[in-house]
């Protein structure tokens, strides 16, 4: 039926993980940095959002739903002090990510790449979905939902986070 | 209720987390920050990234100055030639132009014409953007402290890039103009048919509200019209890249942008627009007594050369008519000069220097401008401006020529 290795397991056998002061706050920081100036170069990249996969792996590694949802809105709130837009569009979006992330992280194993796959690109569409509600109704902007842009844009993330994940693991300290 | 509070802790969390930003946003949408100054949370975020950026942005252009200055020098020798035989090409066309130039001036006096000109321009670098495609804005590494202000023009050599939309201390957000919610005056250039140009969410640019009857052609170049008064009249935009029939009344006009939207390093913001008539010196036009009395006096044959030199020298001039010196203006050589541009030596003759005799020899035979050897020879030398003593009876002493 499923293509992926999607496996559950019990509260006590799912490894939580904490990240040292300098991480939690660089990697973030350092995401919302690189996404504002790459595609300054290379505009493709643009379809790529760092914050975001970051939020999911915070989210996904600590395993604390409220971990997870401050994380996600600290990381959207400061992605939205870069836009010219009224601050909280991504704020929501994101913590809405963070949580949805860490309550998978409690249920279903996460560090298989097909499953994490599919997971980033279910994250995107949530994000871009939420960010279309707000944006549309809250804002009142003629916004339209890009079917193809979004599903292309979520399987590019997913891969792009099976290697960012892989690379962030190195920061685990287990608990 | 506390044993129900414990059991949906996280979720009562995630629902007053949401509902914080929502009554945020809500207020934001309310009362938007005055006078666009921004909020204090944008302030501290920004003044917490932009040094990043900067940093980053500047060792990178380091490494980029050291491959292009001293490793990539291929090809440099042949380029140099070319850019000679282009400057060859331009010096040429800027004396044409010049003169195209001077003589639009003199018209906008004569209409009172009021003329906006850039006076000031700060170089800037792109440090970074939104990192988003639903908010096209840029950072630019310089500020406040540099005398940015919000609604400023951004532009690069090429076209209008955008404006000034929040400024920082030593950083500023711009507006790009492929965002949707960005406006531009735009007219084209042919056609002169008048429109605003939009941005789309998908970072195109769409030329609104010409009608569906009007006849637009791909290519045609589109500038700013300058009714927004942010942008300079006439500066390029874009060129017409499509042309569909809209769903209204309208047509449905896409544009391709002049400056490279999607690769922005360096772009310059106006600072200063002036607005005002041209130079009293280039259009008020001073009138010389010669050319009033050479005007007066079309049958007065020129003299030869050699006899000029010698009246010159030895008659005392002729009285000047009694109705010339409410019209002659000394022409002092303040009055040659434009203070504004600094404009080449033909730039500096008034309008009334131009004679019946020396405008004949200015037009060749078709009645079109001589452009290259006729046209570069008066702004070379100044003197040459000045009709020739042969070709016009001598001014009085008192009044200077």
């Amino acid at each position: 039926m499923s293509l992926v290795a999607v496996t559950y397991t019990s509260r006590e056998e799912i490894e939580v993980s904490k990240f040292g002061a300098l991480a939690s706050i660089g990697v973030p920081l350092l995401a919302v940095v690189l996404q504002a100036m790459v595609p300054l170069r290379f505009g493709f990249l643009l379809i790529f959002d760092l914050p975001m996969l970051v939020a999911i792996f915070f989210g996904v590694a600590r395993r604390s739903q409220v971990a997870g949802l401050l994380t996600g809105a600290a990381i959207g709130l400061l992605q939205d002090t870069l836009t010219h837009q009224p601050i909280g569009l991504f704020g929501i979006a994101k913590t809405v990510v963070g949580y949805l992330a860490s309550s998978i992280g409690v249920r279903v194993d996460v560090e298989n790449p097909g499953s994490r796959l599919l997971m980033t690109a279910a994250f995107y569409l949530v994000h871009q979905f939420t960010y279309f509600l707000l944006a549309r109704n809250v804002l009142g902007q003629p916004l339209e939902w890009l079917w193809t842009r979004n599903l292309m844009a979520a399987v590019a993330n997913g891969l792009l986070a099976i290697l960012l994940f892989s690379l962030l693991n190195r920061l685990k300290r287990p608990a | 209720m506390e044993n129900l509070f414990a059991r949906y802790r996280n979720a009562t969390i995630l629902i007053l987390v949401i509902f914080a930003q929502v009554v945020a946003l809500a207020v934001q949408v309310k009362r938007p920050a005055e006078n666009g100054s921004p909020r204090l949370i944008r302030v501290w975020a920004v003044t917490a990234i932009t040094p990043l950026e900067k940093a980053i942005t500047s060792s990178g252009g380091w490494v980029r100055g050291l491959w292009t200055n001293y490793i990539y020098l291929r090809g440099v020798r042949e380029q140099n030639r070319t850019l000679r035989r282009e400057l060859e090409r331009l010096r040429i066309e800027q004396v044409r132009l010049s003169e195209d130039a001077n003589q639009a001036r003199r018209l906008q006096a004569l209409l009172a014409f009021k003329q906006q000109f850039v006076s000031e321009t700060v170089a800037t670098q792109v440090i970074g953007s939104s990192g988003s495609d639903q908010s096209r804005v840029l950072y630019i590494d310089k500020g406040a402290n540099s005398g940015l202000k919000p609604d400023m023009a951004v532009i690069t050599s090429e076209g209008i890039v955008g404006k000034v939309l929040r400024v920082f201390p030593s950083s500023a957000q711009v507006l790009l103009i492929n965002d949707p919610s960005s406006g531009v005056g735009a007219i084209l250039e042919n056609t002169r048919l008048q429109g605003i140009l939009q941005g789309t969410a998908a970072g195109e640019l769409m030329l609104r509200y010409i009608m569906t009857d009007e006849t637009v052609k791909p290519g045609e170049r589109i500038l700013a019209s300058g009714g927004d008064r942010i942008f300079p009249k006439g500066f390029p935009i874009g060129t017409v890249a499509q042309v569909n029939p809209g769903s209204d009344l309208f047509l449905n006009i896409r544009v391709k942008p002049a400056a490279n939207l999607g690769r922005l390093e360096e772009v310059l913001v106006i600072a200063r627009m002036a607005e005002g008539a041209p130079e009293p010196a280039q259009a008020a036009a001073p009138v010389r007594a010669v050319d009033i009395l050479a005007q007066r006096l079309p049958g007065v044959p020129p003299k030869p050369p050699a006899e000029t030199k010698q009246g010159n020298a030895s008659k005392p001039p002729p009285a000047a008519p009694s109705q010339a010196p409410s019209q002659i203006v000394p022409q002092s050589p303040s009055t040659q000069t434009s203070p504004r541009a600094a404009p080449p030596p033909a730039a500096s003759s008034p309008a009334g220097e131009e004679t019946s005799s020396n405008r004949n020899r200015a037009k060749p035979q078709d009645g079109k401008p001589q452009d290259t050897g006729e046209a570069a020879a008066p702004s070379s030398n100044p003197r040459s401006q000045t009709a020739p003593a042969s070709q016009s009876p001598q001014p009085p002493e008192d009044l200077p020529r």
